[in-house]
Formats: structure tokens, C-alpha cells, sequence
């Protein structure tokens, strides 16, 4: 008896919606025996994680903050992704896209500026991280560098230079030294939807951009371009589509948006520019885009279970003594499931018996 | 070597293969159901049937490729579990591929050695490689690199390779699919000359005439199942095919008086760098095409037919607009949005992965080509029903057969797959349609359709450029024919004066020249 992959006629439409379920549930399989062996009560550590943090108002509504920024750049990613194009540096669009918002907020900080303040700082982050993500963009498609390997090493550059600038020109006289602006004036945060609360306007923006892609995706012939390059160039090439436009394009997008997530992220929960503003939202995001199927509807429901894992991280840290660290492995794992399970649905199992069996009718 | 067996009377010995009851299934799907052949040392046994009938299937079960699902394989009368092709070539079984798998950066040599189990040291194995196409007339020079061959000499190294093995039976699948008339003449003398030496042939084609010629006997397959095994001289060429095809195959024909028009298709001195390493360079093509006309380019694969395809199509831009004129505008620079939108249509070579998007649904390949200037968008917007109706207007004109309204491409056979391409095409009743390999791979009843609507384009006003490998076709629906070689396309000849002899030449790299005519055929 033998297990051979035998590829599927049509793609199959119930695993692709079943097939990041088939990922999560391995996924806790696996974690259920990593917690096992870290000496903890599994039963206990899962609550932690996955019930726990939905039990109270608090946590819920961190759980939308959380899956706010990671919601809006992995729908830029997908669209990337969708076009094969592969922008894996995300993390430091979303850097930059906090830094350029932040300059405005730095810079009329005292004065009596006017609402006009938020608005720019969105327009100028936005701006921000889509210039940022041109350069792999442009790199690939002028010289053919590999945009993963230029998009990835611009994060470290993106971390040093806001690293730079809090421990420079634009650190708080009055902060004791600690790397980090003043806090921003009121014109210049986003404004909480729930007065004294956690949830804020920048997960109402996060929907929209949600609508907004499932339109262009669904509906719009440049989304049926996005989906054509990347599926079959050649065929897409036959169509009359550019595909280094659309890298351009699409890594714009992509960097646009991560640079936004960057100062709703800043201007919002934060508050001021400080380093470790993001605790890896663009890489987590690369997880979100896959698990939502590069698919606007997945991409929110993957984004809101992912920051489910972080508050659920930070809260078995604080009952259970857990290290954070587990949250990276068990977002690492689940990717791994996530790509693997799709190979289910182009292909699916099948038992091979020897010729023998088969001759008899059992085939 | 091998045992000399008296030929004609099989009475008394076992066949040097057989297989009983030969079944492979894929899923639900029987692609050989329960098929014995008998294969006999002398002999070269043609083994006939469509694409999809299950040739494929049945050699690469007896070549070790594929394990059968059922059945057995017996050789020299001894049954047999072949693993892999290396264990079916120790045991004398030999194969050359429609497809070959040679390697452009290395020397002839090079790829030999490759292919073979390799326990003799490269200078001896490159001796025995001179040795024995000297001996069969197959001359190669070991040390060129493959990208300078031409596909006949390409075919001449598989065809040494499966030979160094000195095998007692060789299998060739449509060995003449890729050769001009006169290099397969040159092909039938080597296959009857290892039949005298006692070999034994399979010989995969779908050429009736060419197995009449040249085969003892014939295996008809049509849908996965054996429908006889005959002496192919004693049949028509008709009777073969109505075993292939089941029925009666429907004649194409052209509308009486059809006329040509004005010029809507025009390429004045084209000439364009190959875009990849090893393509063609085109080197000054001039033609004129005119409404209500059938061009057909004839040529051996890989002489610019597809750099030229690119090059009309917009999908390669030429630097002079002029070079390449649709409907009297100048639209060398052009892109193939702006040429569509100019009424010009294309079908490619390649149906998955070219003319369509495998993965996506028939609708999203509708708009594929459609978007351009078919109504199909509005602000940006797709309009669904648009593409719906496109693939519902063609599913009913050209018959194209399919499990449900909207499948994906891929999961179409080839010939409906090809008639979808096609008919989404014709549908928006283009000036000038450029069309690759119409009916490659496409089953007789689907091919039938295929040429029909493009003559009753042409009857209709358009002009028609038809590339193809396959002469016949071209002399069933071309007015007339030109031959690509090395990037430059001949002078047209009208279609009554296109015989087989001149078409054979032009594609050789002759001139029509009465002497060098004659100079060519004695080389």
C-alpha cells in the first residue's frame, strides 16, 4: 500500500475554505505537545490563548486593535502576492510609513495647528511607504534583483533610521533620555471610538480597505489583471497586461497601506514614535495574507485570529509563565500547515494498492 | 547480435512483447482498458488513434514509465514488472519521444552520455556514438552544441542514443511530426533498415498515408480500448480513419466564389532580434493579406513561426510602426490591446498557459482577450454577464463540450478547449485573425470544425494568417502557402502549385531554382 498526491481535475473549491481550518487545527496539535513538553498543562495553556482573551470586553477590543494594522497590510500583500510578486519587507514600509506620518506630528507639536494634522500625516505615511516600496519594485524591474531579498533588507535599514531619529533630532527634551518623541497633541491621534476604550477609527479604516479590495478583486478588470499575472504570465502577457507595471503598482499599493497601518499604529495605541512600535506586524502579516486565502474576507477573519494569538500570548505569559516567544513559534507552525494543507487543493491523497489488489475490483 | 527470425509466419514462437489485458485507470478514468498487443521481432507495427485514444498510455506502460493498473506485460514470453525506463532499456526496449529531452548548452556527445547508464569512459561511448551513426546513416558530429542542430538532427540524437543500447525493440512516438517530407523519407530508409536486422518497431502516428507506406501491421485504439489489429496495406486510408474516429469524418469545404479584397494585413520588411537566447532573428518578411484570403506559413518547428506570431501580435514590439500594418494603420509599435482594438484577433500555439489562464474559469479567459474591445468592461468594471454570454455563444456555435456552464480551462479536453479558443475569437468577428497551429493535438471531429470556421471567416471578409506543421491541413484551407526557414519567409505559392516536393524544399532551406532543385533532392 502505498500514498501517492494524484492531482485534482479542478481546483477544489471546499478544501480552499476548509484547508486553513484542516492548518489550525494541526497547529494546536502540535502546540498541545510543545506545551507538554515545556512541562505545562496543555488543557490550561489553550485556554490561555484561544478562550481566555475572548471572555472579557478589554481583550476583545484589543484583539481588533491588534488585528487592525496586520488586517490592512496583509491585504496589500495579497494583492503583491496574487501578482508573484513577493514583498516581504512590509515590516519596514510600515516603519516609515510611522516615521514620514510622525514628521508632521513632531513638527506642529505645540502649535495650534488644525485638524488638518491627521489627515496629513496619513496622506504623508501612506506617501511614505509607498516610496519606500518602490525601491525593491523598481529594482526588480530595471536590473532584476530578487525583491524578496532587497524588500527584506530594507526593514533592517527602515529600523535603524527611526532608531535613529528618537535617539537624535527628534527626541523628547523632557522624555529622561528614553529613546521616543513627546506624546502627540490631540490633533495629531486617532480618535478612540469608544470613549475610554481601546478601539479607534483606524479599524473602521481597516474594513474599508477590506471592502475596497474585495471590490477591485471581485470585480474590476484591474483585479482580474492582478489575479492573471500571477497565475499565468504568459497567458496574462497574451492579454495585453504589463507585469512590471504591475509589480510597480502593486507593491505601491502594498507599501501604502503598511504605511498607514505604521501611524494609526503611532498616532493611535502608541502615541509617539518610539522604537518597537510593531512587534513584527509585518512578517505576522505575511501569515494573515496566506491564511486568508489572498482573499479580502479570509484576510480579516485570519487577521482577527492572529491577534487573538498575540493578547493570548501575553496572557499565558502573564498565568502560566509561557515564554512570548511561543506566540512567534506556534505563528511559524501555523504558516507551515497553512502552505502545506494547499497543496490539497490541486492535489489529494490516495491509497495506491499493488496491482494484485487492484485487479480484483478493489481499485 | 540478435537472432535472425524468418518473417512473415508468427506460428510457433511467442511475440517478442505482448501485453494481456493491459489496463490503466486514472481515477474513474479508463485511459487503457484491457488492451493486448502483440509485438513480433521484424516487424514495425504502427500503433494508430486521436489524441486521448490512449498511444501515450500504453507505450509508456510497456517503456516502464507508468505501472498498469491491471494486466500483464510479458517479454520473450516471460512476464515482467517493469520499475523504471532503465530497467526496460536493459532488457532491450528502447523509446524516442515526440519531446525531446536534450540539453541546448552541451554537445551532442554530451547528451548522450547523459542519457545513457554510463559504465564506458566518455572517449570510447563518443567512438561508438560516431561508429554507429555512420553505420546507420545518421550523421551527427559529436562535439556541436545543441542549440545549433536543426529538430531533425535533434531527432537524429535520440534516435542514436535509444540505438547505442542496441535494443530489440525501439518505440517512436510521431517520429515525423517535426521533419519535412524528404528528412522523413530519409527516416522510413534507417526504420527499414533495423527492421532487416531482426528489430522490432512501434511506431506511434496518426499519418495514415505514412503507415500505409511504411508498416506491417497496425493497431487501432479509440477511446483507451483496442478496436483492431490489421495489415494496414490492405486497408484505405478512409477505412483506417473511421477506425480511429468511430465515424465518418465531415469534409471540410469552401463557400464557392470567394473574394479577396482589400489588403488588411500588411508586413512590409520585417526583421526583429530574438527576444531569448537561442530564438530566431526574423530577417526581412514582406507579405500582403488580403480580406476574404487564406495565408498558410508552413515550416518545421522553430524557424521564427513563433517570433513572428509575437511579433504580430504586438506581444514583441517592432521599432517601425510600418513594418507591420492591421486594417491600413501602422501598428508595428502597437500593443496587442491596441491591435485588437484595431479588429485583429489571435490564437496562439500554446492553448494552457497562452491562450488561456489553466486555472482560471472559461468566462475570466473570455475576458482574457475580450476586455480589450468587446463590450465586457465598463469604467473598470466587469460585466459578468458579458463573459458569461461569450462562453454560452461559443459553447453553442462550435459545439465545445464541457461538465458544467463555467469550468476552468484546464479541465477541457484539447480539442474543446482549442474550439472555446477559437470560437472566442471568431465571436468578435475580427478584420484579421493570425492563427498558430489551429488543430494541434486536437481530435479529427473538433480539427473539422476548427478549419471550417476559419474558411467561412475568410468567405465572410476577413483576412486569415494559419501557421501549422501540418501540410495537409494547409492545403485543405489555404489559398496560399509560404515556408518559413531561418527566420525568412518565402515567396507565397498559390495553393494548386504547392505540392508536397516544392513545400518539402522551402522547408529544407532550398530555393525553388530549378537546378539547385534538383541538386537538393540528390543530396
Amino acid at each position: 500500500m502505498q500514498l501517492v498526491l494524484e492531482k485534482r481535475a479542478e481546483r477544489s473549491n471546499t478544501i480552499a475554505l476548509v484547508s486553513p481550518l484542516i492548518a489550525i487545527g494541526l497547529t494546536i496539535v502540535t502546540m498541545v505537545i510543545l506545551f507538554a513538553i515545556l512541562g505545562k498543562n496543555p488543557l490550561l495553556a489553550l485556554h490561555a490563548y484561544f478562550i481566555a482573551p475572548l471572555t472579557d470586553g478589554y481583550s476583545l477590543q484589543e484583539i481588533a486593535v491588534k488585528a487592525t494594522p496586520l488586517v490592512m497590510i496583509a491585504i496589500g500583500l495579497s494583492l503583491c502576492y496574487l501578482a508573484n510578486a513577493w514583498n516581504i519587507g512590509a515590516e519596514g514600509q510600515f516603519l516609515i510609513g510611522a516615521v514620514a506620518g510622525s514628521w508632521i506630528a513632531v513638527k506642529t507639536q505645540g502649535t495650534d495647528a488644525g485638524a488638518w494634522v491627521l489627515p496629513a500625516m496619513f496622506v504623508l505615511a501612506a506617501a511614505g511607504g509607498a516610496l519606500y516600496a518602490l525601491i525593491p519594485a523598481i529594482c526588480k524591474v530595471k536590473f532584476g534583483a530578487s525583491e524578496i531579498l532587497t524588500s527584506l533588507m530594507l526593514v533592517y535599514v527602515a529600523d535603524l533610521f527611526l532608531d535613529y531619529l528618537v535617539r537624535g533630532p527628534w527626541r523628547d527634551p523632557h522624555g529622561f533620555n528614553f529613546p521616543t518623541t513627546a506624546e502627540f497633541d490631540p490633533v495629531a491621534t486617532v480618535p478612540l471610538l469608544i470613549e475610554g476604550g481601546r478601539l479607534h477609527l483606524g479599524s473602521i479604516i481597516a474594513l474599508v480597505v477590506v471592502a475596497a479590495a474585495a471590490i477591485l478583486l471581485g470585480r474590476t478588470i484591474k483585479g482580474f489583471e492582478i489575479r492573471v499575472v500571477g497565475a499565468a504570465p504568459r497567458a496574462a502577457r497574451f492579454g495585453g497586461f504589463n507585469a512590471d507595471q504591475l509589480i510597480i503598482l502593486t507593491f505601491a499599493v502594498s507599501g501604502a497601506l503598511a504605511g498607514l497601518a505604521g501611524i494609526i499604529e503611532v498616532a493611535g495605541p502608541v502615541g509617539h514614535l518610539q522604537p518597537g512600535i510593531s512587534p513584527g506586524y509585518g512578517f505576522t502579516a505575511i501569515i494573515v495574507a496566506f491564511l486568508g486565502r489572498l482573499n479580502p474576507l479570509g484576510i480579516l477573519i485570519a487577521g482577527l485570529f492572529l491577534a487573538l494569538t498575540f493578547i493570548g500570548g501575553e496572557q499565558a505569559q502573564i498565568a502560566m509563565k509561557i515564554p512570548l516567544d511561543v506566540t512567534k513559534v506556534f505563528q511559524g507552525i501555523l504558516l507551515f500547515y497553512v502552505l502545506a494543507c494547499d497543496s490539497l487543493i490541486l492535489y489529494r491523497f490516495k491509497l495506491v494498492f499493488p496491482n494484485r489488489q487492484v485487479a480484483r475490483g478493489t481499485g | 547480435m540478435l537472432d535472425p527470425t524468418p518473417n512473415g509466419l508468427h506460428s510457433g514462437e511467442s511475440p517478442l512483447l505482448r501485453t494481456i489485458g493491459l489496463t490503466k485507470r486514472y481515477g474513474d478514468f479508463l485511459a487503457n482498458d484491457s488492451i493486448d498487443i502483440d509485438i513480433w521481432p521484424k516487424e514495425i507495427h504502427a500503433l494508430l488513434g486521436e489524441n486521448g485514444a490512449g498511444k501515450s498510455t500504453l507505450v509508456k506502460a510497456i517503456y516502464g514509465l507508468i505501472q498498469p493498473s491491471a494486466g500483464e506485460i510479458r517479454w520473450q514470453g516471460q512476464p515482467i514488472v517493469l520499475s523504471g525506463p532503465s530497467q526496460a532499456r536493459s532488457r532491450g526496449i528502447g523509446m524516442v519521444f515526440q519531446h525531446f529531452s536534450l540539453f541546448d548548452n552541451l554537445t551532442v556527445a554530451e547528451n548522450v552520455a547523459l542519457g545513457l547508464d554510463g559504465r564506458e569512459s566518455f572517449k570510447d561511448m563518443s567512438a561508438r556514438l560516431e561508429q554507429v551513426s555512420k553505420t546507420y546513416g545518421l550523421p551527427l558530429d559529436p562535439r556541436r552544441e545543441v542549440w545549433q542542430l536543426s529538430v531533425g538532427e535533434r531527432q537524429r540524437i535520440e534516435i542514436v542514443r535509444a540505438l547505442m543500447q542496441d535494443p530489440k525493440f525501439l518505440i517512436l512516438d510521431e517520429p515525423t511530426a517535426v521533419l519535412t517530407p524528404q528528412e522523413a523519407d530519409q527516416l522510413f530508409i534507417v526504420l527499414e533498415r533495423l527492421k532487416s536486422e531482426g528489430r522490432a518497431i512501434l511506431y506511434i502516428s496518426h499519418k495514415l498515408d505514412e503507415v500505409k507506406r511504411l508498416c506491417d501491421t497496425a493497431t487501432i485504439l479509440r477511446g483507451g480500448k483496442k478496436i483492431q489489429t490489421c495489415n494496414p496495406r490492405l486497408e484505405t486510408a478512409a477505412s483506417l480513419a473511421r477506425m480511429m474516429v468511430g465515424s465518418e469524418i465531415r469534409q471540410v469545404k469552401a463557400a464557392a466564389g470567394r473574394r479577396t479584397t482589400v489588403p488588411r494585413l500588411v508586413v512590409n520588411d520585417l526583421s526583429l532580434a530574438p527576444g531569448e537566447a537561442h530564438g530566431v532573428r526574423l530577417e526581412h518578411i514582406s507579405f500582403e493579406l488580403k480580406g476574404g484570403e487564406i495565408l498558410g506559413i508552413a515550416g518545421v518547428a522553430g524557424n521564427g513561426q513563433d517570433e513572428l506570431f509575437a511579433a504580430l501580435s504586438g506581444e514583441r514590439l517592432a521599432k517601425d510602426p510600418g513594418t507591420v500594418v492591421i486594417e491600413g494603420i501602422a501598428a508595428g509599435h502597437l500593443s496587442i490591446t491596441q491591435r485588437r482594438k484595431l479588429g485583429a484577433a489571435f490564437v496562439p500555439e500554446e492553448r494552457l498557459g497562452h491562450g488561456t489562464a489553466p486555472r482560471m474559469k472559461l468566462s475570466e479567459n473570455a475576458l482574457l482577450t475580450g476586455h480589450a474591445a468587446s463590450g465586457m468592461v465598463n469604467h473598470g468594471f466587469i460585466d459578468t454577464a458579458a463573459t458569461l454570454k461569450t462562453v454560452d455563444r461559443a459553447t453553442e456555435t462550435f459545439d465545445v463540450r464541457k461538465a458544467k456552464r463555467d469550468p476552468e480551462a484546464a479541465s477541457l479536453s484539447g480539442g474543446n478547449l482549442q474550439k472555446f479558443i477559437v470560437g472566442r475569437e471568431i465571436l468578435r468577428n475580427p478584420a484579421v485573425l493570425v492563427v498558430s497551429q489551429p488543430t494541434w493535438g486536437v481530435d479529427a471531429g473538433a480539427a473539422a470544425v476548427i478549419r471550417q470556421a476559419l474558411l467561412d471567416l475568410a468567405t465572410a471578409g476577413a483576412a486569415v494568417l494559419v501557421t501549422s506543421q501540418d501540410l495537409d491541413e494547409l492545403a485543405e484551407i489555404a489559398d496560399r502557402i509560404a515556408v518559413m526557414f531561418h527566420g525568412r519567409l518565402s515567396a507565397p505559392l498559390a495553393a494548386s502549385d504547392a505540392t508536397r516536393e516544392k513545400l518539402g524544399l522551402l522547408m529544407g532551406g532550398s530555393s525553388l531554382e530549378p537546378k539547385e532543385a534538383a541538386h537538393a533532392v540528390g543530396a
